[in-house]
Protein backbone atom coordinates (compact mmCIF):
# COMPACT_ATOMS: atom_id res chain seq x y z
CA UNK A 1 0.00 0.00 0.00
CA UNK A 2 1.47 3.39 -0.88
CA UNK A 3 0.21 6.45 0.60
CA UNK A 4 -0.48 8.39 -2.41
CA UNK A 5 -2.57 5.73 -3.87
CA UNK A 6 -4.53 5.01 -1.01
CA UNK A 7 -5.24 8.77 -0.31
CA UNK A 8 -6.07 9.38 -3.97
CA UNK A 9 -8.52 6.38 -3.97
CA UNK A 10 -9.77 7.32 -0.74
CA UNK A 11 -10.62 10.96 -1.10
CA UNK A 12 -12.48 9.61 -5.08
CA UNK A 13 -14.67 7.33 -3.21
CA UNK A 14 -13.25 4.37 -5.08
CA UNK A 15 -11.99 2.45 -1.61
CA UNK A 16 -13.22 3.27 1.33
CA UNK A 17 -10.84 4.17 4.48
CA UNK A 18 -12.56 1.17 6.70
CA UNK A 19 -11.40 -1.27 3.92
CA UNK A 20 -7.65 0.06 3.75
CA UNK A 21 -8.04 -0.20 7.81
CA UNK A 22 -9.00 -3.88 7.64
CA UNK A 23 -6.20 -4.60 5.75
CA UNK A 24 -3.85 -3.28 7.72
CA UNK A 25 -5.33 -5.17 10.88
CA UNK A 26 -5.04 -8.05 8.98
CA UNK A 27 -1.73 -7.90 8.30
CA UNK A 28 -1.00 -7.05 11.51
CA UNK A 29 -2.48 -10.22 13.08
CA UNK A 30 -1.49 -12.30 10.60
CA UNK A 31 2.48 -10.85 11.54
CA UNK A 32 2.73 -9.46 14.57
CA UNK A 33 2.60 -12.89 16.55
CA UNK A 34 5.97 -13.44 14.97
CA UNK A 35 6.99 -9.61 14.54
CA UNK A 36 5.85 -8.22 18.23
CA UNK A 37 6.30 -4.74 16.66
CA UNK A 38 2.59 -3.68 18.46
CA UNK A 39 2.52 -3.23 22.54
CA UNK A 40 -1.40 -2.42 21.86
CA UNK A 41 -3.51 -2.96 18.41
CA UNK A 42 -6.81 -0.56 18.53
CA UNK A 43 -8.72 -1.78 16.08
CA UNK A 44 -12.32 -0.79 17.18
CA UNK A 45 -11.28 2.45 17.44
CA UNK A 46 -9.15 2.59 14.32
CA UNK A 47 -12.50 1.12 12.23
CA UNK A 48 -14.87 3.63 13.57
CA UNK A 49 -12.43 6.57 13.03
CA UNK A 50 -12.32 4.82 9.08
CA UNK A 51 -16.20 4.80 8.74
CA UNK A 52 -15.83 8.24 9.72
CA UNK A 53 -13.41 8.97 6.88
CA UNK A 54 -15.92 7.38 4.67
CA UNK A 55 -18.87 9.38 6.02
CA UNK A 56 -17.01 12.40 5.14
CA UNK A 57 -16.10 11.35 1.57
CA UNK A 58 -19.68 10.73 0.80
CA UNK A 59 -20.96 14.01 2.60
CA UNK A 60 -18.53 15.63 0.02
CA UNK A 61 -16.72 16.80 2.18
CA UNK A 62 -12.75 17.11 2.71
CA UNK A 63 -11.19 14.06 4.78
CA UNK A 64 -7.93 15.68 4.82
CA UNK A 65 -4.43 14.80 3.27
CA UNK A 66 -3.72 11.40 4.57
CA UNK A 67 -7.63 10.24 4.28
CA UNK A 68 -7.71 6.82 5.53
CA UNK A 69 -4.40 6.00 5.64
CA UNK A 70 -3.37 3.55 8.77
CA UNK A 71 -0.48 4.79 11.22
CA UNK A 72 1.14 2.84 13.74
CA UNK A 73 2.93 5.51 16.73
CA UNK A 74 6.04 4.65 18.93
CA UNK A 75 4.86 4.15 22.29
CA UNK A 76 6.30 7.19 23.67
CA UNK A 77 3.50 9.36 21.95
CA UNK A 78 0.60 10.42 24.38
CA UNK A 79 -3.01 9.83 22.69
CA UNK A 80 -5.62 10.92 24.97
CA UNK A 81 -7.51 7.47 27.17
CA UNK A 82 -5.34 5.15 25.26
CA UNK A 83 -2.33 2.77 26.67
CA UNK A 84 0.45 4.93 26.25
CA UNK A 85 3.63 2.66 28.25
CA UNK A 86 7.06 4.25 26.85
CA UNK A 87 7.18 -0.03 26.71
CA UNK A 88 8.50 0.66 30.81
CA UNK A 89 6.70 -1.16 33.65
CA UNK A 90 6.18 1.65 35.87
CA UNK A 91 3.93 3.61 33.04
CA UNK A 92 1.96 0.25 31.90
CA UNK A 93 -1.80 1.06 32.01
CA UNK A 94 -0.87 4.73 32.09
CA UNK A 95 -3.91 6.69 29.99
CA UNK A 96 -3.05 10.11 29.26
CA UNK A 97 -5.16 12.84 29.46
CA UNK A 98 -4.29 14.58 26.32
CA UNK A 99 -3.46 13.88 22.79
CA UNK A 100 0.58 14.93 21.38
CA UNK A 101 0.04 17.63 18.81
CA UNK A 102 1.23 15.10 15.99
CA UNK A 103 -1.66 12.60 16.91
CA UNK A 104 -4.17 15.66 16.53
CA UNK A 105 -2.49 16.95 13.62
CA UNK A 106 -2.42 12.97 11.96
CA UNK A 107 -6.13 12.67 13.06
CA UNK A 108 -7.19 15.80 11.61
CA UNK A 109 -5.78 14.65 8.64
CA UNK A 110 -7.67 12.18 8.37
CA UNK A 111 -5.14 9.22 8.74
CA UNK A 112 -6.04 5.98 11.02
CA UNK A 113 -4.15 5.64 14.20
CA UNK A 114 -4.05 1.35 14.22
CA UNK A 115 -1.76 1.18 17.82
CA UNK A 116 1.30 1.80 19.53
CA UNK A 117 4.77 0.26 18.69
CA UNK A 118 7.57 -0.95 20.48
CA UNK A 119 10.46 0.11 21.83
CA UNK A 120 13.40 0.00 23.61
CA UNK A 121 12.03 1.75 27.19
CA UNK A 122 12.08 5.16 27.63
CA UNK A 123 13.58 5.37 23.88
CA UNK A 124 17.26 4.00 25.60
CA UNK A 125 18.52 1.79 23.61
CA UNK A 126 19.57 0.80 19.86
CA UNK A 127 17.98 -2.64 19.42
CA UNK A 128 14.31 -2.69 20.91
CA UNK A 129 15.56 -5.52 23.47
CA UNK A 130 15.19 -2.91 26.51
CA UNK A 131 11.07 -3.24 25.72
CA UNK A 132 9.89 -4.13 29.38
CA UNK A 133 7.15 -6.21 27.01
CA UNK A 134 9.65 -8.29 25.28
CA UNK A 135 11.36 -7.36 21.97
CA UNK A 136 10.52 -6.99 18.62
CA UNK A 137 12.24 -9.26 15.54
CA UNK A 138 13.68 -7.91 12.79
CA UNK A 139 11.09 -8.99 9.63
CA UNK A 140 13.88 -9.03 7.06
CA UNK A 141 15.20 -11.93 9.44
CA UNK A 142 13.57 -12.52 12.81
CA UNK A 143 16.60 -13.88 14.32
CA UNK A 144 18.01 -10.11 13.74
CA UNK A 145 17.04 -6.87 15.97
CA UNK A 146 15.14 -4.28 14.29
CA UNK A 147 17.58 -1.57 15.51
CA UNK A 148 15.96 0.54 18.38
CA UNK A 149 14.74 2.76 19.84
CA UNK A 150 12.25 2.84 17.67
CA UNK A 151 12.68 -0.74 16.04
CA UNK A 152 8.18 -1.86 16.47
CA UNK A 153 7.60 1.75 14.02
CA UNK A 154 10.71 0.45 11.77
CA UNK A 155 9.76 -3.08 11.72
CA UNK A 156 5.88 -2.02 11.41
CA UNK A 157 6.43 -0.54 8.36
CA UNK A 158 9.02 -3.12 7.06
CA UNK A 159 6.45 -6.11 7.23
CA UNK A 160 4.28 -3.92 5.40
CA UNK A 161 1.52 -3.60 8.69
CA UNK A 162 1.55 -0.23 7.94
CA UNK A 163 2.34 2.41 5.54
CA UNK A 164 3.26 5.39 7.64
CA UNK A 165 4.73 5.30 11.42
CA UNK A 166 6.06 7.53 13.81
CA UNK A 167 9.30 7.89 15.83
CA UNK A 168 11.28 9.60 17.63
CA UNK A 169 14.97 10.38 17.16
CA UNK A 170 17.35 11.59 20.27
CA UNK A 171 20.56 9.59 18.81
CA UNK A 172 19.70 7.83 15.71
CA UNK A 173 16.51 5.79 16.99
CA UNK A 174 14.53 6.36 13.27
CA UNK A 175 17.23 6.54 11.26
CA UNK A 176 19.23 3.10 12.76
CA UNK A 177 15.76 1.00 12.93
CA UNK A 178 14.93 2.48 9.36
CA UNK A 179 18.50 1.29 7.56
CA UNK A 180 18.63 -2.11 9.62
CA UNK A 181 15.12 -2.97 8.52
CA UNK A 182 15.39 -1.29 4.83
CA UNK A 183 12.62 1.18 5.12
CA UNK A 184 13.17 5.35 4.94
CA UNK A 185 13.57 6.76 8.36
CA UNK A 186 13.66 10.65 8.82
CA UNK A 187 15.29 13.02 11.49
CA UNK A 188 13.82 16.29 11.18
CA UNK A 189 15.58 19.70 12.11
CA UNK A 190 15.18 20.42 15.95
CA UNK A 191 11.46 22.53 16.20
CA UNK A 192 10.14 21.51 13.20
CA UNK A 193 7.75 18.88 14.78
CA UNK A 194 6.19 19.73 17.82
CA UNK A 195 6.91 17.44 20.61
CA UNK A 196 3.83 18.17 22.49
CA UNK A 197 3.07 15.07 24.00
CA UNK A 198 6.32 12.96 23.25
CA UNK A 199 7.34 11.75 26.47
CA UNK A 200 10.51 13.12 27.40
CA UNK A 201 14.08 11.66 27.14
CA UNK A 202 16.68 14.29 26.39
CA UNK A 203 14.71 17.54 25.62
CA UNK A 204 17.93 19.08 23.94
CA UNK A 205 18.30 16.60 21.20
CA UNK A 206 14.68 14.96 20.99
CA UNK A 207 12.46 14.76 18.03
CA UNK A 208 9.49 13.18 16.07
CA UNK A 209 10.03 12.57 12.89
CA UNK A 210 8.72 9.26 9.91
CA UNK A 211 9.42 6.03 8.89
CA UNK A 212 7.78 5.25 5.22
CA UNK A 213 8.87 2.88 2.91
CA UNK A 214 9.40 5.22 0.11
CA UNK A 215 10.99 8.74 0.22
CA UNK A 216 7.75 10.08 -1.29
CA UNK A 217 5.87 8.82 1.89
CA UNK A 218 7.88 10.21 4.32
CA UNK A 219 7.88 13.05 2.58
CA UNK A 220 3.66 12.94 2.59
CA UNK A 221 3.70 12.50 6.50
CA UNK A 222 6.06 15.13 7.54
CA UNK A 223 4.19 17.82 5.68
CA UNK A 224 1.21 16.82 8.15
CA UNK A 225 3.30 16.90 10.93
CA UNK A 226 6.01 19.86 10.48
CA UNK A 227 5.21 23.40 11.61
CA UNK A 228 4.13 25.74 14.47
CA UNK A 229 2.53 24.30 17.38
CA UNK A 230 2.32 27.40 20.72
CA UNK A 231 2.24 24.35 22.78
CA UNK A 232 5.75 23.44 22.47
CA UNK A 233 8.16 26.14 23.66
CA UNK A 234 10.71 24.42 21.17
CA UNK A 235 8.64 24.54 18.19
CA UNK A 236 10.21 26.78 15.31
CA UNK A 237 7.95 29.72 13.95
CA UNK A 238 7.32 28.38 10.43
CA UNK A 239 5.22 26.48 8.70
CA UNK A 240 5.85 22.98 7.33
CA UNK A 241 8.27 23.40 4.43
CA UNK A 242 7.31 22.26 0.87
CA UNK A 243 8.79 18.86 0.39
CA UNK A 244 6.42 16.46 -1.97
CA UNK A 245 6.04 19.18 -4.59
CA UNK A 246 10.00 19.47 -5.33
CA UNK A 247 10.58 15.56 -4.75
CA UNK A 248 11.64 15.32 -9.15
CA UNK A 249 13.57 18.37 -8.98
CA UNK A 250 17.12 16.39 -8.93
CA UNK A 251 20.56 17.25 -7.25
CA UNK A 252 22.43 18.94 -10.82
CA UNK A 253 24.42 21.45 -9.37
CA UNK A 254 24.31 20.25 -5.51
CA UNK A 255 27.87 19.79 -3.76
CA UNK A 256 27.82 16.73 -1.85
CA UNK A 257 30.12 15.69 0.77
CA UNK A 258 31.13 11.91 0.89
CA UNK A 259 32.21 12.14 4.83
CA UNK A 260 35.12 9.96 5.37
CA UNK A 261 34.60 10.23 9.17
CA UNK A 262 30.92 9.06 8.62
CA UNK A 263 32.31 5.41 6.96
CA UNK A 264 34.98 5.04 9.95
CA UNK A 265 34.35 1.40 11.98
CA UNK A 266 32.38 0.64 9.15
CA UNK A 267 31.97 -3.17 7.71
CA UNK A 268 33.18 -3.25 4.14
CA UNK A 269 30.19 -3.89 2.46
CA UNK A 270 28.13 -1.06 4.28
CA UNK A 271 31.21 1.02 3.06
CA UNK A 272 30.80 0.33 -0.79
CA UNK A 273 27.20 0.96 -0.66
CA UNK A 274 27.90 4.33 0.55
CA UNK A 275 30.13 4.64 -1.91
CA UNK A 276 27.98 3.31 -4.86
CA UNK A 277 25.68 5.98 -3.54
CA UNK A 278 28.08 8.79 -4.15
CA UNK A 279 28.71 7.40 -7.09
CA UNK A 280 24.58 7.31 -8.02
CA UNK A 281 24.48 10.85 -6.73
CA UNK A 282 27.47 12.12 -9.00
CA UNK A 283 25.61 10.13 -11.95
CA UNK A 284 22.86 12.44 -11.38
CA UNK A 285 24.97 15.85 -11.37
CA UNK A 286 25.48 16.51 -8.57
CA UNK A 287 29.41 16.81 -7.30
CA UNK A 288 30.89 14.75 -5.21
CA UNK A 289 34.17 15.09 -3.07
CA UNK A 290 35.41 13.51 0.01
CA UNK A 291 35.39 15.53 2.93
CA UNK A 292 37.11 14.92 6.43
CA UNK A 293 34.93 16.16 9.93
CA UNK A 294 37.45 14.36 12.18
CA UNK A 295 35.70 16.75 15.33
CA UNK A 296 32.54 14.36 14.68
CA UNK A 297 34.06 10.99 16.34
CA UNK A 298 33.68 13.19 19.87
CA UNK A 299 30.04 12.86 19.15
CA UNK A 300 29.39 9.50 20.57
CA UNK A 301 31.31 10.23 24.36
CA UNK A 302 29.44 13.87 24.15
CA UNK A 303 25.98 12.36 24.00
CA UNK A 304 26.57 9.68 26.20
CA UNK A 305 27.21 12.19 28.85
CA UNK A 306 24.85 14.51 27.59
CA UNK A 307 21.70 12.35 27.04
CA UNK A 308 22.01 10.67 30.33
CA UNK A 309 22.29 13.69 31.81
CA UNK A 310 19.28 15.56 30.82
CA UNK A 311 17.16 12.19 30.70
CA UNK A 312 18.47 11.93 35.04
CA UNK A 313 16.50 15.09 35.23
CA UNK A 314 13.49 14.07 32.80
CA UNK A 315 12.67 10.88 34.59
CA UNK A 316 12.68 12.15 38.23
CA UNK A 317 8.80 12.72 37.28
CA UNK A 318 8.28 9.02 37.67
CA UNK A 319 7.90 9.19 41.47
CA UNK A 320 4.71 7.21 42.03
CA UNK A 321 2.65 10.16 43.25
CA UNK A 322 0.83 11.20 40.13
CA UNK A 323 1.08 9.08 37.77
CA UNK A 324 2.16 5.48 36.49
CA UNK A 325 2.72 2.74 39.12
CA UNK A 326 3.56 2.88 42.54
CA UNK A 327 4.97 0.52 44.78
CA UNK A 328 3.93 1.04 48.25
CA UNK A 329 6.33 1.89 51.39
CA UNK A 330 6.13 3.07 54.74
CA UNK A 331 7.07 6.98 53.99
CA UNK A 332 7.24 8.98 50.55
CA UNK A 333 10.95 8.62 50.15
CA UNK A 334 11.08 4.65 50.28
CA UNK A 335 7.88 4.41 47.90
CA UNK A 336 9.88 6.38 45.64
CA UNK A 337 12.57 4.40 45.86
CA UNK A 338 10.75 1.49 45.65
CA UNK A 339 8.98 2.29 42.96
CA UNK A 340 11.72 3.34 40.98
CA UNK A 341 13.93 0.30 41.99
CA UNK A 342 10.53 -1.80 40.51
CA UNK A 343 9.56 -0.02 37.69
CA UNK A 344 12.69 1.06 35.45
CA UNK A 345 14.82 -1.19 33.55
CA UNK A 346 18.57 -1.79 33.37
CA UNK A 347 19.59 0.34 30.80
CA UNK A 348 17.15 3.24 32.09
CA UNK A 349 18.63 2.29 35.43
CA UNK A 350 21.91 2.57 34.09
CA UNK A 351 21.56 5.94 32.13
CA UNK A 352 19.83 7.68 34.97
CA UNK A 353 22.73 6.85 37.29
CA UNK A 354 25.17 7.82 34.59
CA UNK A 355 23.58 10.85 34.22
CA UNK A 356 23.34 11.26 38.25
CA UNK A 357 26.89 10.93 38.07
CA UNK A 358 27.98 13.28 35.40
CA UNK A 359 25.70 16.04 36.87
CA UNK A 360 27.04 15.59 40.31
CA UNK A 361 29.45 18.13 42.82
CA UNK A 362 33.10 17.62 41.54
CA UNK A 363 32.07 16.03 38.18
CA UNK A 364 30.06 18.77 36.69
CA UNK A 365 32.57 20.25 35.11
CA UNK A 366 34.73 17.69 33.93
CA UNK A 367 32.11 15.77 32.25
CA UNK A 368 28.81 17.77 31.78
CA UNK A 369 30.21 21.23 31.12
CA UNK A 370 33.10 19.80 28.98
CA UNK A 371 30.76 17.41 27.08
CA UNK A 372 28.41 20.70 26.03
CA UNK A 373 31.45 22.61 24.84
CA UNK A 374 32.10 19.70 22.97
CA UNK A 375 29.14 20.04 21.49
CA UNK A 376 29.76 23.35 19.90
CA UNK A 377 32.98 22.00 18.54
CA UNK A 378 30.65 19.48 16.92
CA UNK A 379 28.25 22.04 15.97
CA UNK A 380 31.09 24.51 14.49
CA UNK A 381 32.79 21.24 12.15
CA UNK A 382 29.37 20.95 11.23
CA UNK A 383 28.93 24.68 9.74
CA UNK A 384 32.49 24.61 8.50
CA UNK A 385 31.73 21.80 6.26
CA UNK A 386 28.50 23.48 5.49
CA UNK A 387 30.10 26.46 3.74
CA UNK A 388 31.93 24.26 1.08
CA UNK A 389 29.40 21.42 0.45
CA UNK A 390 24.79 21.87 0.38
CA UNK A 391 24.86 17.85 2.21
CA UNK A 392 26.70 15.27 4.03
CA UNK A 393 26.75 11.42 2.63
CA UNK A 394 27.86 8.37 5.18
CA UNK A 395 26.46 5.78 6.13
CA UNK A 396 23.43 5.27 8.74
CA UNK A 397 24.96 2.17 10.78
CA UNK A 398 28.13 0.69 11.04
CA UNK A 399 26.66 -2.65 10.32
CA UNK A 400 23.76 -4.82 9.16
CA UNK A 401 21.47 -5.80 11.45
CA UNK A 402 23.11 -8.02 14.49
CA UNK A 403 21.61 -10.49 16.09
CA UNK A 404 19.11 -10.64 18.87
CA UNK A 405 21.34 -10.80 22.40
CA UNK A 406 24.82 -10.24 20.65
CA UNK A 407 25.00 -6.95 22.81
CA UNK A 408 22.44 -6.93 25.45
CA UNK A 409 25.55 -7.85 28.17
CA UNK A 410 27.88 -5.18 26.43
CA UNK A 411 26.54 -1.37 26.92
CA UNK A 412 29.27 -0.39 25.63
CA UNK A 413 29.39 -2.19 22.57
CA UNK A 414 25.57 -1.38 22.10
CA UNK A 415 25.98 2.22 22.35
CA UNK A 416 28.35 2.38 19.26
CA UNK A 417 25.58 1.42 16.78
CA UNK A 418 24.92 5.08 17.23
CA UNK A 419 28.57 6.50 16.14
CA UNK A 420 27.15 7.54 12.87
CA UNK A 421 23.84 9.72 14.07
CA UNK A 422 24.67 11.00 17.21
CA UNK A 423 26.38 14.00 15.54
CA UNK A 424 23.61 15.45 13.76
CA UNK A 425 21.15 15.47 17.27
CA UNK A 426 23.88 17.08 18.97
CA UNK A 427 24.03 19.94 16.05
CA UNK A 428 19.78 19.90 16.11
CA UNK A 429 20.53 19.01 12.19
CA UNK A 430 17.80 17.07 9.79
CA UNK A 431 19.60 13.56 8.41
CA UNK A 432 18.05 10.28 6.99
CA UNK A 433 18.52 6.90 6.15
CA UNK A 434 17.05 5.88 2.75
CA UNK A 435 17.48 1.81 2.06
CA UNK A 436 20.42 1.32 -0.64
CA UNK A 437 20.68 -2.83 -1.25
CA UNK A 438 21.70 -5.06 0.87
CA UNK A 439 24.92 -6.30 2.85
CA UNK A 440 26.76 -9.79 2.42
CA UNK A 441 24.13 -11.61 4.69
CA UNK A 442 21.37 -10.16 2.46
CA UNK A 443 20.22 -8.22 5.22
CA UNK A 444 18.94 -4.10 4.33
CA UNK A 445 22.17 -1.39 4.33
CA UNK A 446 20.77 2.20 4.76
CA UNK A 447 23.09 5.08 3.70
CA UNK A 448 22.69 8.40 5.98
CA UNK A 449 22.21 12.27 4.02
CA UNK A 450 22.72 14.87 6.48
CA UNK A 451 21.70 19.01 5.78
CA UNK A 452 22.20 22.22 7.84
CA UNK A 453 19.18 23.32 9.85
CA UNK A 454 16.07 23.41 8.17
CA UNK A 455 17.24 21.58 4.43
CA UNK A 456 14.85 18.96 4.25
CA UNK A 457 13.87 19.84 0.68
CA UNK A 458 16.97 19.22 -0.48
CA UNK A 459 17.45 16.22 1.92
CA UNK A 460 14.68 14.56 0.53
CA UNK A 461 15.41 15.48 -3.42
CA UNK A 462 19.01 13.63 -3.06
CA UNK A 463 17.09 10.73 -1.08
CA UNK A 464 14.72 10.49 -4.59
CA UNK A 465 17.67 10.07 -6.66
CA UNK A 466 19.21 7.65 -4.59
CA UNK A 467 15.87 5.04 -4.25
CA UNK A 468 15.34 5.47 -7.75
CA UNK A 469 19.24 4.26 -8.49
CA UNK A 470 19.32 1.64 -4.94
CA UNK A 471 18.54 -1.00 -7.23
CA UNK A 472 21.23 -0.69 -9.78
CA UNK B 1 39.14 14.25 34.28
CA UNK B 2 41.86 12.25 32.29
CA UNK B 3 43.46 11.43 35.87
CA UNK B 4 40.10 11.37 37.98
CA UNK B 5 39.95 8.06 39.93
CA UNK B 6 37.60 5.38 38.01
CA UNK B 7 34.38 5.45 39.31
CA UNK B 8 34.14 2.55 41.94
CA UNK B 9 31.20 0.52 43.32
CA UNK B 10 31.11 3.30 46.86
CA UNK B 11 30.22 5.72 43.74
CA UNK B 12 27.39 4.14 42.12
CA UNK B 13 25.64 3.31 45.43
CA UNK B 14 25.75 6.92 46.42
CA UNK B 15 24.41 8.18 43.09
CA UNK B 16 21.95 5.32 43.18
CA UNK B 17 20.73 6.65 46.19
CA UNK B 18 20.68 9.97 44.84
CA UNK B 19 18.74 8.85 41.94
CA UNK B 20 15.95 7.12 44.64
CA UNK B 21 17.15 3.71 43.32
CA UNK B 22 18.25 0.65 45.22
CA UNK B 23 20.65 -1.77 43.98
CA UNK B 24 21.61 -5.44 44.79
CA UNK B 25 25.37 -6.35 45.50
CA UNK B 26 25.56 -7.95 42.44
CA UNK B 27 23.71 -5.04 40.63
CA UNK B 28 26.41 -2.33 41.86
CA UNK B 29 29.38 -4.41 41.01
CA UNK B 30 27.96 -5.00 37.32
CA UNK B 31 26.74 -1.13 37.12
CA UNK B 32 29.94 -0.33 38.24
CA UNK B 33 32.05 -2.04 35.44
CA UNK B 34 29.86 -0.70 32.61
CA UNK B 35 29.72 3.16 34.00
CA UNK B 36 33.46 2.29 34.30
CA UNK B 37 33.42 1.60 30.44
CA UNK B 38 31.40 4.37 29.14
CA UNK B 39 33.39 6.74 31.29
CA UNK B 40 36.90 5.30 29.79
CA UNK B 41 35.21 5.93 26.34
CA UNK B 42 34.43 9.80 27.33
CA UNK B 43 38.36 10.14 28.36
CA UNK B 44 38.87 11.20 24.26
CA UNK B 45 36.56 14.42 24.97
CA UNK B 46 38.02 14.88 28.38
CA UNK B 47 41.62 15.18 26.84
CA UNK B 48 40.34 17.76 23.82
CA UNK B 49 41.68 21.10 24.83
CA UNK B 50 38.17 23.05 24.22
CA UNK B 51 37.93 25.44 27.25
CA UNK B 52 37.44 28.90 24.65
CA UNK B 53 34.54 27.22 23.57
CA UNK B 54 31.20 27.97 24.87
CA UNK B 55 29.05 25.28 26.23
CA UNK B 56 26.25 24.35 23.94
CA UNK B 57 22.72 23.67 25.95
CA UNK B 58 20.15 23.30 23.27
CA UNK B 59 20.54 23.69 19.70
CA UNK B 60 18.24 26.95 19.45
CA UNK B 61 19.81 29.03 21.95
CA UNK B 62 16.45 29.25 23.55
CA UNK B 63 14.42 32.76 24.96
CA UNK B 64 11.88 32.39 26.84
CA UNK B 65 8.43 31.59 24.89
CA UNK B 66 5.50 33.42 26.88
CA UNK B 67 2.21 32.99 25.75
CA UNK B 68 -1.00 35.95 26.19
CA UNK B 69 -2.51 35.88 29.62
CA UNK B 70 -5.86 34.89 28.75
CA UNK B 71 -7.40 32.39 30.42
CA UNK B 72 -7.71 28.63 28.46
CA UNK B 73 -9.19 25.16 29.18
CA UNK B 74 -6.45 22.90 31.19
CA UNK B 75 -6.84 19.15 31.37
CA UNK B 76 -9.90 18.00 33.04
CA UNK B 77 -9.59 16.84 36.78
CA UNK B 78 -11.11 14.30 37.01
CA UNK B 79 -9.64 12.82 34.14
CA UNK B 80 -6.33 13.51 35.42
CA UNK B 81 -7.11 11.87 38.80
CA UNK B 82 -7.81 8.97 37.11
CA UNK B 83 -4.61 8.13 36.57
CA UNK B 84 -2.64 8.30 39.77
CA UNK B 85 -1.86 5.71 41.67
CA UNK B 86 -4.01 6.71 44.98
CA UNK B 87 -6.57 10.07 45.08
CA UNK B 88 -8.56 11.37 48.27
CA UNK B 89 -11.01 13.81 48.23
CA UNK B 90 -9.47 15.07 44.43
CA UNK B 91 -6.29 15.27 45.55
CA UNK B 92 -2.99 13.09 44.84
CA UNK B 93 -2.10 10.99 48.26
CA UNK B 94 1.00 10.07 49.21
CA UNK B 95 2.44 7.98 52.16
CA UNK B 96 3.47 9.72 55.50
CA UNK B 97 6.01 12.79 54.60
CA UNK B 98 7.50 13.62 57.97
CA UNK B 99 8.22 10.94 61.33
CA UNK B 100 6.20 11.29 64.54
CA UNK B 101 6.91 14.01 66.81
CA UNK B 102 9.88 12.36 69.05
Amino acid sequence: MNVVEIVTQVRAGERSAVSVTEESLGRIASHDGEIHAFLDVQADRALARAAAVDRTVAAGSDPGPLAGVPIALKDNLCQRGEVTSCASKILAGWRPPYDATVVSRLEAAGAIVVGKTNMDEFAMGSSTENSAFGPTRNPRNTSRVPGGSSGGSAAAVAASMVPLSLGSDTGGSIRQPAALCGVVGVKPTYGLVSRYGLIAFASSLDQIGPFASSVADAAWLLEVIAGHDARDTTSLVMDAPSLVDHLDDGVAGLRVGLCTDLLEGCAPDVTAKVRSAAEALSAAGATVTEIAIPELRYGLSAYYLLAPAEASSNLARYDGVRYGNRVDAEDVAAMNTATRTQGFGDEVKRRIMLGTYALSAGYYDAYYGQAQRVRTLIINAFASAYESVDLLLGATTPTTAFEIGAKVGDPMSMYLSDVCTIPTNLAGHPALSVPFGTGDDGMPIGVQLLGPALSEERLFRAASVLEAGAGS
Amino acid sequence: MSDATPIGTDDVVKIANLARLTLTDDEVSRFTEQLRSVLDHARDVAALDVHDLEPTAHPLGLVNVLRADIVEASLDRDEVLSQAPNVVDHRFSVPRIVGEAP
